[in-house]
This record gives C-alpha cells, sequence and structure tokens, in this order.
C-alpha cells in the first residue's frame, strides 16, 4: 500500500475533527493522526470492505433467523411455501396450556437451581484448594478441564452405557457394597434428573474451577500480605478477602451458568433421545421446541417455542444484568456502548 | 503497582511479608489437599477413562463385569473403527467444517474487529452493540428459520450448511475478545506506521495482522473446539450419513450397534481424540480465552 496522498489531506474535513478536539480528550484518539488519513470517501470504502463481510453473514444467518422465528410464530406452517395461515397467538395460548411444556420449564428452573447449588460451591473450595502451592498443579488444571472440552455426545453416549442398568456405575456400586443403591439412572423419573445433574455438574464443573482459578490470581497480592501482616489467619483471609473479590467471577459464572441451564438442549436429546425425555422427567424447553417443532412438522409452533424460549432467557438475563451484575460490568460493558 | 514481581529475588528485607504471604494466599498444601485434588481429578477422567478402556474389552467381557479392565486386551474394536471407511468420512467432514469455520471467524472477525476498534464513525457504537447482542441470541432460538433457510439455500446435507451459520454465530465472541485486544495495540505505532507512509489498510495488514497473532489463536481455538463438538446444527442440517460430522456419526454408531457396546466404546473414544490432543496443545490459550472472554 503504496501511500502518497495521507500528506495532500492535511485538513479538517474528517466531520469528526473539530468536535474532538473541543470534546473528550480522553476516549477520543489524537487528532493528528485522523488528519493524516485518507479522505472520507476512503475510510468508508475500506470501512466495508472490512466489516461487510462480517456484517453481512452475521445479519443473514443471526440476525434474521430470529427475526424470522418471531415471525413464522405466528402462523400453523408445515414448513413448506410461504406461511398462509395466520392464526395469532394460538401457537402461544397452545404452549401455555400444554402440561408438557410446563414440566420442561419446571425441568429447566430446577436444573438452573441445581446447578447453581451444585456447582457454585463445590468449585469455590475446589479453586481455593488448587490455588494452592502444590506440585503437578498445570497438571491438574489440564485434567479437570477435559470433561469441558470433550463433547456433549461422547459425554452423553459414554455416561449412558456406564448408568444403563447393567451398566458400570451400579456394577460398581454392586462391588463397594452398596447395591441397595442401585436403581434406573436414566429411566426412573425420580432418579433422572438427578442423573442429569451429576454429568452435568460432571461436565462443567471444571470450566467453573477454571474461571475461579483466573478470578483468584487477579486479586493483588498486596491484600494478603496486609491481612496476614495484621494477624489474620488462613480461614479468616479467604472469607473476608478472597471471596469479596471473587464475588465479580462468581456473578459472572452464576450469569452464564443461568443462561446455559435454560438453553440446555444437548445431553438430554442425546442421552433420553426425542421420546423419553418427557416421561423420564428430563425435558427441557429446547427439546420441547424440537420435538413439537420440527421433528412433528409443526415449524410455526417450533418457532412459537423458541420465541418463548428466549423471551424467558432474555427476561431473566436483563433482570440479573440489572440487579446483580451491574456493579461488575460498569466499567467494562458501558465503556464499550458509550464510545 | 505488584511490583514485587514474584520471579524477582525479594531483597533480604521484603523476605519475611514474602513468606507469610505465600502462607496467607496459597496456604499450605498438606497431604489432605493431594487427596482431595487425586479425587477430583479422578472423577473427571474417570468416565473418560471408561470410554477409552472399554474399547479394549470385548462384549462378554463388558457383560460379565461392566466395570472391570480389559483382560486380555482386545484391540480388534479400534482396528475395525480405523479401518472402517464411515470413520474416517466422518472425520474428514468434522475436520472440514472445523477447519473452514475456524478460518472464517478468524478471517472475518479480525477485519470487523479493526473496523470497531480503531475507525471513529458514525454507527460505529451501533454495530458494536449489534455484534454483541448476538450473545443473547442462541442457535437454539434460532436454530428452525437456520435450517428453513439453509434448505432454501439449497445447502442441506453439505458441509457450507453448518459452515456459515457457525461462522456467523461466533462472530460476536471473536469481535467482543479482539476490539479490545485490537484497541490496545499503541497509538504510536500507528502513527509511526503513518509517517513511514503506510495507510489504514496496510497498518492493517502490516502491523495489525501479526500483532493479533495471540488473540487470534485463542478465538481460533473456541471456534475450532466449539466446531468440532457441534451438535444441535448438524443435526438439523445433515441427514445423510456420508455427509455427518462426528459427533452425529457417534450418536448413529451408538445407535446401530447397540449391542456392540464395545465397539460404539472405541468409536467414541477414537473420535475424542483429536480434540484432546488439540486442547492439550492448547490449553493455555483456551483458558486463558475463556477467561478472558468471560470478563469483557
Amino acid at each position: 500500500m503504496s501511500d502518497s496522498q495521507g500528506e495532500n489531506t492535511l485538513t479538517t474535513r474528517s466531520p469528526e475533527g473539530p468536535s474532538r478536539v473541543g470534546g473528550g480528550a480522553t476516549t477520543a484518539p489524537s487528532p493528528a493522526r485522523r488528519a493524516r488519513r485518507g479522505p472520507d470517501w476512503r475510510k468508508r470504502a475500506e470501512i466495508a470492505l472490512l466489516s461487510g463481510p462480517a456484517v453481512l453473514l452475521f445479519l443473514s444467518f443471526v440476525i434474521f433467523p430470529v427475526v424470522m422465528a418471531a415471525y413464522y410464530g405466528f402462523y400453523r406452517w408445515k414448513g413448506f411455501g410461504p406461511p398462509t395461515d395466520f392464526v395469532g397467538l394460538d401457537n402461544y395460548l397452545t404452549i401455555f396450556r400444554d402440561s408438557t411444556f410446563h414440566d420442561a420449564l419446571l425441568h429447566n428452573g430446577f436444573i438452573v437451581v441445581a446447578s447453581l447449588v451444585l456447582q457454585g460451591p463445590a468449585a469455590v473450595a475446589l479453586a481455593l484448594l488448587l490455588n494452592q502451592r502444590m506440585r503437578g498443579r498445570s497438571v491438574i488444571r489440564v485434567l479437570i478441564f477435559v470433561p469441558y472440552v470433550v463433547s456433549e455426545v461422547i459425554v452423553g453416549t459414554g455416561w449412558s452405557l456406564m448408568l444403563r442398568t447393567t451398566g458400570a456405575f451400579n456394577d460398581v456400586l454392586d462391588k463397594i457394597g452398596l447395591d441397595a443403591l442401585t436403581v434406573d439412572w436414566l429411566a426412573d423419573p425420580d432418579v433422572a434428573i438427578w442423573s442429569l445433574m451429576m454429568i452435568i455438574t460432571w461436565k462443567y464443573i471444571g470450566f467453573a474451577v477454571i474461571l475461579f482459578l483466573a478470578g483468584l490470581q487477579s486479586i493483588p497480592e498486596e491484600l494478603f500480605e496486609a491481612a496476614s501482616i495484621d494477624g489474620a489467619s488462613y480461614w479468616q483471609i479467604q472469607r473476608r478477602i478472597t471471596l469479596p473479590l471473587l464475588g465479580p467471577t462468581i456473578r459472572i459464572w452464576a450469569f452464564l451458568s443461568i443462561i446455559g441451564s435454560l438453553q440446555l438442549f444437548d445431553l438430554v436429546y442425546i442421552i433420553w433421545g426425542q421420546y423419553v425425555a418427557a416421561t423420564a422427567g428430563t425435558s427441557t424447553m429446547a427439546t420441547y421446541m424440537v420435538v413439537n417443532g420440527r421433528n412433528a412438522g409443526n415449524y410455526g409452533f417450533g418457532n412459537a417455542v423458541a420465541v418463548v424460549l428466549f423471551v424467558i432467557s432474555l427476561v431473566i438475563a436483563l433482570v440479573y444484568q440489572r440487579y446483580v451484575l451491574r456493579r461488575d460490568t460498569e466499567g467494562a460493558l458501558t465503556e464499550g456502548k458509550k464510545r | 503497582m505488584s511490583a514485587s514481581a514474584v520471579a524477582v529475588p525479594p531483597l533480604p528485607a521484603e523476605r519475611p511479608s514474602r513468606r507469610r504471604r505465600d502462607g496467607g494466599r496459597l496456604g499450605r498444601s498438606g497431604p489432605m489437599t493431594y487427596l482431595i485434588a487425586f479425587f477430583f481429578v479422578g472423577i473427571c477422567i474417570g468416565p473418560v477413562a471408561y470410554i477409552v478402556i472399554g474399547g479394549f474389552r470385548s462384549n462378554s467381557q463388558i457383560i460379565l463385569s461392566p466395570s472391570g479392565f480389559p483382560d486380555p486386551w482386545e484391540v480388534g474394536n479400534y482396528a475395525s473403527v480405523l479401518t472402517s471407511g464411515i470413520f474416517w468420512r466422518q472425520m474428514g467432514n468434522s475436520a472440514i467444517a472445523a477447519v473452514a469455520t475456524t478460518a472464517g471467524v478468524v478471517v472475518l472477525g479480525v477485519m470487523a474487529s479493526y473496523v470497531l476498534a480503531r475507525y471513529h464513525f458514525r454507527g460505529r457504537t451501533a454495530l458494536y452493540s449489534l455484534f454483541a447482542a448476538g450473545l443473547m441470541f442462541p442457535m437454539t432460538v434460532a436454530i428452525t428459520p437456520l435450517y428453513i433457510l439453509v434448505r432454501e439455500l439449497g445447502l442441506m446435507n453439505s458441509l457450507a450448511g453448518i459452515i456459515l451459520p457457525q461462522i456467523a454465530f461466533a462472530l460476536p465472541v471473536t469481535i467482543i475478545i479482539l476490539v479490545p485486544f485490537l484497541r490496545a495495540i499503541p497509538k504510536e505505532l500507528e502513527e509511526a506506521a503513518a509517517i513511514d507512509g503506510a495507510s489504514r489498510l496496510g497498518f492493517f495488514f502490516r502491523m495489525v495482522v501479526p500483532l493479533s497473532v495471540p488473540g487470534v489463536i485463542t478465538v481460533g481455538i473456541l471456534a475450532f473446539v466449539a466446531s468440532w463438538n457441534s451438535y444441535m446444527l448438524p443435526l438439523f442440517i445433515l441427514n445423510d450419513e456420508t455427509s455427518y460430522t462426528l459427533p452425529l456419526g457417534v450418536q448413529a454408531f451408538a445407535a446401530q450397534y447397540s449391542v456392540d457396546t464395545a465397539r460404539v466404546l472405541a468409536f467414541t473414544s477414537l473420535s475424542m481424540i483429536p480434540a484432546l490432543i488439540f486442547f492439550s496443545l492448547f490449553e493455555r490459550r483456551i483458558v486463558g480465552g475463556l477467561t478472558g472472554a468471560v470478563k469483557g
């Protein structure tokens, strides 16, 4: 890129020039740089050239389908040709009256709460433990992260083989004399959702631990020094300093966990399949959507379920951000948006 | 701030406080710590080991003792999977999809992030917010219209039908990671390049692209692993066994050979090996990338 016209345009033609000189000197880049660059049309062409492909792809494969989901949701539609049978809110009424959907919603709620309760404290404890100076720490970190990296299909296939009545899990219980505990882990409606929680915890707790470890490492050492000089014990330091300062990380993790639990699909669909999930008591809104939408050929209805799922997630996300995350993200998020 | 860096040997005067800090922060790792850590690692690795080791057993061994060790070790299951065309076919499909997705995400993501990080124009905030809002739209919500869109485009049963949406859905995270990264490139560097006669595009190709390599590796790994493990989108788009990626292949294989547990285990464990190798090579980056992504 030979560029001689940079010299020619040492003017303030850039529309942003004057206002920036007057205004926020902290956020704006140095005016000198701006003035030296090419003319306005050239800048626009560069912007279009560089961001165009990403914007185009994003609009067509993310935004457009999401908008279409809202649109299709008002139709009874088998998925071929343009939707014509406008049914208004009928799909939504059907969803809210369907006890199968209520069950799925309930399961999602349970998974949200149980994930937080089961994973959160355990992960914090493990992170504190692993944050100590010990041999093989880096190897341990890799190993506990393995379940997170292994795909849902492999996790689902492996665990369903282990948990079936004649599987390894019951066999181990038998061998260690706990044969009273052997049950049908996957089909028994009283047990299945706990089996699901066990698998979810196993798969995702490593992620929480790694996240918390990173959070622990960002706490300035001076605080610990000061506290120990003042005579604080190990436990006092953890309770009064570490946990409060780990707060932002915990809250972000909880946010990710909640959203993930609401959207849960893969593991349930792989292990229980489309027919068994509802009777085993592990169906989620997402499996309900796929089973009653595409698999049943009711595309309009499936989209309505997607909208309900999205709105529920969005409301929870907004409430959470408004009341829980706000103080943490004030710096990070608003900085990006204010510009 | 923390001038007393860890690597620097401490001044004599600092020593006492250092020792105490270690006591306060890091605690003393007694045998109990090792025991718990060992136990936890065992739980994490156990099921994976079960799959891998189970592949070395025969079906009769598995029926007689579901949780036992191979006796004798059978390599037949692995051999039969490794010599089957369908496994390699699906492995190839997964590799193509993952590599193409990664390349697309990286190229489009760096270009768009560069614009968002270093150009000033009206609508930039809106554009950034649009991509950021993409984080709120998981594929689950859009999957049905996405399926219809891909069908209308004639991309059913083709890898392009999963690659394009995967790139699009990976862009928000990519941009959110890369924009601060590119913004952090010192302005002096850009000014120096401009003085030396580089245009903004010249600066992009000569300076930004090389300097953004660490960030790019992070987002590239995230995109690769996500694509390798992707299940829902292929489930909708790929209906033909020859176009399956490995996750669908594993599921189909498990359904088809449900009585041949040993071979299912072998197939499953072979299909996770590439992701595990990839992960262990780039473990630091993945972990760093995830934590960086979360912190915004």
